[in-house]
């Protein structure tokens, strides 16, 4: 366990809601530090839907996902928020009273933090990969069968089966071919969602047999004790053929898992976390949930619900992080202290 | 009345009513289908509402955009009658259609 970073406020998830809670804590003089396990900030609307127009978002006709993080990231910038990206939270551990919360928070990026509250606003989950139902693939898992590309060595002399057609599957084509001893791409179609150049560049090297594509779905799995030796493939004209292999990278997307959330001794209902509609807190008080991770009577999976909830739910953090403190409700039109926060008067 | 079934991987169907203009997967949610996450909401982002079309149903229903196309390839065991039901808006001539659903979504 490395240094302990003690914030005011841990956020879990840089989704808009995340980054709007910042903004309201910031008001009231609370610092967070926001986590995250994509390697980018913005949560849903940057993964799922950096290009489509978002036409509910109060104040905005229209914006796009990008568009509307690129504003939040604005917003929120004078009260310096710090992100930790590409992390994991997987613990956390309640260390203080239900007067004087504190909570310990650690990342499978062993960082550990203390904080006095701890805001999830994790959306639907933690993105991770997709994971092909192809039977028994559990056990090659980690050992030949592998989501991620951690160490490029150690695919140094092995026959590498990507399957994929989008930009992932495509980068990984390109990046391994010179390491491995053979690259393989699977795709179930000869049309790719990648970059121009990322296509070209892997038609070239096909061409000139430095590399193979091929056309077709892996149906099963062939090897032992984790090493895989070969995959079944239905090929398009559904053809079934063994292609040898050493190692396969499957690339399809992410998908959302509510994850370890599961296990910190929060209520949970239906994979959602029940808030009260007052101070969006869980049944932990110092935890509070907010976004489309909570629920409650009469819930909206909408962005606005979600900044409302962050508002309310600032407020009660106040209590927490300043105990002696009395919280006076100031508007960012007419306050100059508000103002002087935002660096505007 | 337009009627719709949906048969999931282990051969169980039901047959529920759906209203002209929602989607085959706002249907599905609507009446607790299981096996259609549709995790996007219906933006055509996620491919976890992916469906088979009955054969019989296939022209009727027409081929997937090229979007939708793009977004199949994050589905598993694509076939030629693959669709993604946020994509398909069920119409008066839609009644009767019969849709499956994939053993694992994502």
């Amino acid at each position: 366990m490395g240094e302990v970073i003690r914030t005011d406020v841990v956020i879990i998830g840089a989704g808009p809601i995340g980054l709007f809670a910042v903004f309201e804590l910031g008001l009231l003089d609370i610092k967070a530090h926001l986590i995250d396990i994509l390697p980018k900030i913005g949560g849903q609307c940057a993964e799922l839907y950096p290009e489509k127009p978002i036409y509910d978002v109060p104040g905005f006709p229209v914006v796009t996902g990008q568009g509307l993080v690129e504003n939040l990231m604005a917003q929120i910038k004078p009260f310096g928020a710090t992100f930790h990206l590409s992390e994991m939270v997987e613990g956390l551990e309640a260390l203080g009273t239900a007067e004087h919360p504190l909570f310990r928070v650690s990342t499978d990026a062993e960082k550990t933090f203390e904080a006095k509250v701890v805001v999830i606003a994790a959306g639907g989950g933690s993105f991770q990969p997709k994971k092909p139902p192809i039977p028994g693939i559990d056990a090659y898992e980690g050992k030949s069968v592998l989501y991620a590309v951690r160490k490029m060595d150690h695919f140094r002399g092995r026959r590498v089966l990507i399957v994929g057609g989008g930009d992932s599957a495509l980068d990984w084509a390109l990046n391994l071919q010179p390491v491995a001893a053979r690259v393989t791409l699977m795709h179930r179609r000869d049309a790719f969602r990648a970059a121009p150049h990322s296509v070209n560049a892997m038609r070239a090297l096909v061409a000139e047999k430095k590399m193979d594509f091929v056309l077709g779905q892996v149906t099963g799995l062939k090897g032992e004790a984790g090493q895989l030796t070969a995959a079944a493939v239905r090929g398009e004209d559904a053809s079934v053929f063994d292609l040898p292999c050493d190692d396969m990278l499957p690339f399809f997307g992410l998908t959302m898992k509510l994850g370890p959330v599961a296990h910190w001794g929060l209520n949970l209902h239906e994979n959602l976390i029940p808030a009260d509609t007052e101070k969006f807190e869980t049944n932990i008080p110092g935890i509070f949930a907010i976004g489309d991770i909570n629920t409650y009577p009469g819930k909206l999976k909408l962005i606005l619900s979600g900044f409302h909830e962050g508002a309310l739910a600032a407020q009660r953090a106040h209590h927490y992080v300043y105990p002696d403190k009395k919280l006076l409700f100031q508007y960012t039109t007419s306050s100059t202290s508000l103002q002087k926060k935002l660096g505007v008067a | 009345m337009i009627q719709l079934t949906y048969t999931d991987s282990t051969g169980k169907s039901r047959t529920v009513e759906a209203q002209a203009g929602a989607t085959v997967m706002e249907t599905a949610l609507r009446n607790s289908i299981p096996g259609i996450d549709a995790e996007c909401g219906g933006a055509c982002a996620c491919a976890t509402c992916h469906v088979y079309v009955a054969p019989e149903w296939t022209e009727i229903v027409g081929k997937a955009s090229q979007m939708e196309e793009d977004m199949l390839d994050f589905a598993f065991e694509v076939r030629p009658n693959s669709r993604l039901s946020c994509q398909i808006k069920v119409t008066q001539a839609l009644d009767g259609l019969a849709v499956s659903t994939p053993a694992k979504q994502g």
